[in-house]
């Protein structure tokens, strides 16, 4: 079940059924091409055919010249520099938080108990209910930013890793303690092995969180960044690069997507669920 | 685990931290911390009354409508999607895009295109909320077993019955999966649309409380939201445990065999 369990609480794993079938017509990468395209010519068309208003959504030749020309901008790039540092800084104290809290309460049972309803009631508070908060305490400093990724993403990874450490198979851990294996040792070889693969899911998904928080942030409390871009791209009535830098923000969401994968296909090289064999 | 104990793991560590709370600001005069019986009064006279009815239900019908529609229209086009290949190939890159938008951007947009007013808001939740619904389901579908595939194929067992028998219940965890984080997401798009561009509602008091440092009344308002996080979760695990009692089920026997 190791494998599969962490798709629970996430995002689609891939399947094992997949790689049986055989392919037929034009193959995958040109069908998605022929999707991106497609995409772009309704989205070029509704606003060319007056469907939609061309001043509330220019066609989409537009917004993409506007896109091209702010790659060129030194601007724009301090801009994302901007929501990255907030995005990694929070990330990062997030994780490590989650991390060590998670390996010590999720391997000792009074613990794992006696915090399981604090944890419960805690997690579903949506973090934007801290935003006025965050303004009183920072303004439009970073701080403000960082305290809303650090609360939403941290409980993505404590999660995880408290469903990983209690999957660590009793009779590994027996066998390692009477082989004679200390404290740190089966940290190392039983207890982390087994964490890794929860860990990397809620790291995975605590990162996609992050970077909504952020740019919401920069939106609403006006953080330097590409979302205080957007709001004052909107406020002032820059259409097109308004959804110029939307276009930006979601390239910065699938490369942080892809990044994150490939992290994780890395580091658990080793595992089951990755080398694609059987899963007993 | 005696009832006595089970109630002191349930409340040791929450009473514990209310009494930390209580001690620490027994004695301060802090700006931005409230005392819990202050809160608790505040949160009484603030929520209770008036303001329940003017912000708090048209808020979370908002959300409710959201979220039901997310839920339906998610889980329709994801069966659609999932089980015709090509459309898969076709649209997947595109649904990644965005997937891996943060939906608070959208909320500009769809003020220009649709104006500031309730389906305004609904629209923000759906534009947000329905991506994990979708994508998991379409997941979900494309992982159906195919010996259970094949033998239902074989039996010509087709068109409604086969979505109803099949392909929704193999689906069911990836979608139920899916569903959850879209609880949350929906939530925030809730506040957020309040906040950029409202006149009411929760979002936009909880913003207006801030503005005019009535610091109390803001927690309080930081409370309600977290109450409702709360209720959903638990509509949603009590929902869940129902609907995939037979999965849940499963997973026993497997992990104890």
């Amino acid at each position: 079940m190791t494998a599969v369990a962490p798709s629970a609480s996430g995002q689609p794993v891939t399947g094992k059924g997949q790689k049986r079938r055989t392919r037929t017509g034009p193959p995958r990468p040109l069908l998605g091409l022929a999707g991106i395209i497609g995409f772009l010519l309704i989205w070029e068309a509704l606003p060319r055919l007056s469907v939609v208003n061309p001043d509330y959504l220019p066609p989409a030749s537009e917004v993409l010249v506007v896109f091209v020309q702010n790659l060129g901008l030194t601007a724009f790039w301090v801009a994302v520099g901007q929501t990255l540092i907030s995005w990694g800084l929070g990330l990062a104290v997030a994780t490590i938080a989650a991390l060590v809290l998670g390996l010590i309460i999720g391997s000792n049972s009074f613990l794992r108990k006696a915090t399981h309803s604090t944890i419960e009631f805690l997690r579903p508070i949506p973090s934007v209910a801290l935003i006025p908060l965050a303004v009183l305490l920072f303004g439009v400093d970073r701080g403000s930013a960082l305290m809303l990724v650090i609360y939403a993403s941290f409980w993505q990874v404590l999660i995880q890793v408290l469903y990983g450490v209690a999957d660590v198979d009793t009779v590994a851990h027996d066998t390692a303690k009477s082989y004679g294996l200390g404290a740190v040792a089966r940290i190392r070889y039983v207890l982390w092995p087994t964490t890794l693969p929860y860990f990397m899911t809620g790291l995975r998904l605590a990162a996609a969180v992050a970077l909504i928080l952020a740019i919401t942030s920069e939106l609403i409390i006006g953080n330097p960044g590409l979302g205080h871009q957007i709001a004052l791209a909107q406020s002032g009535a820059a259409i097109s690069a308004m959804y110029a830098l939307i276009l930006a923000t979601g390239m910065l969401g699938v490369v942080i997507n892809f990044v994150m994968r490939l992290i994780e296909r890395r580091t658990l090289a080793w595992h089951s669920s990755i080398r694609g064999e059987a899963v007993v | 685990m005696s009832i006595a104990k089970r109630a002191a793991f349930l409340l040791g560590l929450p009473v514990l931290l209310v009494l930390t709370w209580w001690v620490t600001t027994i004695g301060s005069t802090s700006f931005f911390v409230p005392k819990p019986g202050e809160l608790a009064q505040t949160f009484v006279r603030v929520w209770i009354g008036d303001r329940f009815f003017e912000d708090v239900v048209p808020s979370v019908t908002n959300l409710a409508a959201g979220i039901v529609l997310a839920i339906v229209l998610g889980i329709g086009f994801g069966v659609l999607i999932g089980s015709v290949r090509w459309l898969r190939a076709l649209t997947e890159p595109t649904l990644e895009f965005f997937r891996a938008l943060p939906p608070p951007v959208l909320v500009p947009v769809l003020m220009l295109l649709i104006g500031i007013n309730d389906s305004m808001k609904i629209a923000v939740i759906i534009s947000g909320a329905i991506w994990p619904v979708l994508l998991n389901t379409i997941e979900g579908v494309r992982a159906v077993d195919s010996v259970l595939s094949d033998s239902a194929r074989t039996y010509g067992i087709n068109g409604w019955a086969r979505v109803r028998h099949l392909v929704l219940p193999s689906a069911g965890p990836q979608i139920a999966a899916g569903i959850r984080q879209c609880l949350s997401i929906a939530l925030i798009l809730m506040v957020i649309s309040e906040m950029f561009a409202s006149s009411a509602g929760l979002g936009f008091t909880i913003v207006q409380f801030q503005r005019s440092f009535a610091i109390p009344e803001m927690w309080s308002g930081i409370v309600v939201l977290g109450l409702i996080g709360i209720i959903l979760s638990f509509i949603f695990q009590w929902t869940e445990r129902r609907v995939l009692r037979w999965y849940h089920g499963l997973r026993e026997v497997e992990n104890a065999g």
